[in-house]
């Protein structure tokens, strides 16, 4: 699985970070990136899931 | 606060101020969603009150048609001087861009998750040493004793301000946003914190602290420093958006912990549910409602909207939405699936979220921690105040 951050949609609201801290970085400026490549480790899937699921932004999208 | 005619048609002749509306707004956004989902009203002007997820959230990202330049949910009535000392009001939260892009930008860092942690254990000391100046072992006032206690002290630190003010500052915030109706209330308000805001300026041009009012007063944009009106109207915008707001959802949440018993037993127990847990609270008690004025005619779905108009952006009845949220009316602690909007929807995004969440868990947590078990006094006695922020003022518990 593999995530990525839309920056034209993101407001900092911060939910992915509070869910899964791993998979994300957050700016001084609240914007958010995914960590590394945005791979999500087998074991971190669910939580991106619940990341994807909480963004009221809509920001976060599934790559492969 | 000035008695309201009663409401009998909710959607032609809504009231935000209406008692039945402050006390339990849910059944009448359950109905309007039926029946008419913008409702409208000539109270106070022309106002409509969006209650469907999908408005409030593309109403709030239309920043075209509906600007941000009058956020009060209760518009001024008294008499506007000729030269304000805001010329630019409380930006970022009363501007659009382009002096709303950069006006945030000054703020955002000081409410970074980074900062915020750094925020995080003087608002657990304090919550600790409310609870232990506790004059009782049987009960207190939840909100009056506690929440209301906890952000206006993290806000005056990051301010720079003593917190020995408290009460002051807490007085002239429920002046502008609880006592709205009284222009007159409201004014001397919002006068006595631009009042107290300019001579700390003064202070600060020659001794510089390591605070907001010292950090805005140093900073440059495009090369000039930052006027003093934009200064003061951003310093006071923390102040009155980082107190009421906070103290709401953590009165509030307080409230559905007493009155929902197996809620609390599970916070008790059960750490990994903390953050959802969180987040549910602030969906289904979200404290904040603002405006929009409609800056050209437009319809929306279906609604003529006429330039002058007022839109209330009632994020808290979207978060009970029983189209995007199953069960809206209940609270699930462990709710999965949960793009609420309780920090507002697109640009304006609340810039002090990351420390209200950091507050009202902390505060939780300390509460929980020292009193498990705990229940209403006298559920006649708990009262609620709302217009742009929802929450209880008067909300005694004992402990079992
Ligand atoms: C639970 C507590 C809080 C809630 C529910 C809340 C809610 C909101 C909402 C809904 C907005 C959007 C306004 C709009 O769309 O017009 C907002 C904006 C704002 N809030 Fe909060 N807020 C809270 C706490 C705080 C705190 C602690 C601060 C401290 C600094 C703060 C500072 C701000 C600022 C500066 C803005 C303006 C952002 C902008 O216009 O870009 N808020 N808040
Ligand atoms: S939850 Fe969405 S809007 Fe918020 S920081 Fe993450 S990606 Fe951005």
């Amino acid at each position: 699985m593999r995530i990525r951050v839309d920056p034209e949609k993101c407001q900092g609201h911060a939910r992915c970070y509070g869910l899964a801290p791993e998979l994300f970085d957050i700016d001084d400026y609240g914007l958010s990136s995914v960590a590394g490549d945005g791979t999500v480790p087998p074991e971190l899937e669910e939580r991106a899931r619940l990341a994807i699921a909480n963004c009221p932004e809509y920001a976060i999208g599934e790559t492969g | 606060m000035t008695a309201t005619p009663a409401v009998e048609a909710w959607e032609s002749d809504f009231d935000v101020m209406d008692p039945g509306y402050l006390s339990d707004p849910f059944s009448i956004w359950d109905e309007l969603r039926g029946s008419c989902p913008i409702a409208h009203s000539n109270r106070r002007g022309s106002n409509w009150l969006p209650t469907r997820y999908e408005d409030v959230t593309v109403i709030a990202h239309d920043i075209e048609h509906f600007s941000s330049v009058e956020v009060a949910v209760i518009p001024f009535k008294g008499e506007e001087p000729e030269e304000p000392v805001l010329a630019y009001g409380l930006p970022p939260i009363s501007a659009d861009p382009p002096l709303h892009t950069w006006t945030r930008r000054l703020l955002l860092p000081w409410f970074s998750h980074r900062k915020v942690a750094s925020y995080e254990p003087m608002t657990r000391e304090l919550c600790r040493r409310l609870i232990d100046g506790f004059g009782s072992e049987h009960g207190v006032d939840a909100a009056a004793d506690y929440a209301q206690q906890i952000p206006v002290r993290v806000i005056a630190r990051v301010l720079g301000v003593p917190a020995d003010l408290a009460d002051t500052f807490t007085g002239w915030v429920r002046d502008v946003l609880e006592f709205a109706d009284d222009a007159e209330r409201r004014q001397r308000g919002m006068g006595s914190l631009i009042d107290y805001l300019l001579p700390e300026l003064e202070r600060r041009r020659s001794e510089p602290g390591d605070d907001l009012l010292s950090e805005l007063l140093a900073s440059e944009v495009d090369g000039r420093p930052i006027e003093d009106s934009v200064v003061v109207g951003a310093a006071a915008l923390v102040l009155i958006a980082g107190v009421d707001t906070t103290w709401s959802a953590i009165g509030s949440s307080l409230w559905h912990l007493a009155t929902h018993p197996s809620d609390r037993a599970r916070l008790v127990s059960d750490t990994e549910v903390w953050p959802l847990a969180v987040e549910e609270l602030l969906r289904a008690y979200s404290p904040v409602t603002m405006a929009r004025l409609v800056t050209e005619d437009v319809e929306f779905q279906g609604c003529p909207m006429r330039a002058g108009d007022r839109v209330l952006m009632n994020f808290p009845a979207a978060n009970r939405d029983p189209e995007v949220f199953p069960e809206a009316d209940r609270v699930v602690l462990d709710r999965a699936h949960n793009r609420h909007v309780a920090f507002g929807s697109g640009i304006h995004r609340c810039a002090g979220s990351n420390l209200a969440r950091m507050e009202l868990r902390v505060a939780l947590e300390e509460w929980l921690a020292a009193i498990p078990d705990f229940r209403l006094a006298d559920e006649a006695e708990v009262t609620w105040a709302g217009g742009q922020v929802r929450g209880p003022r008067c909300l005694p518990v004992v402990f079992s």
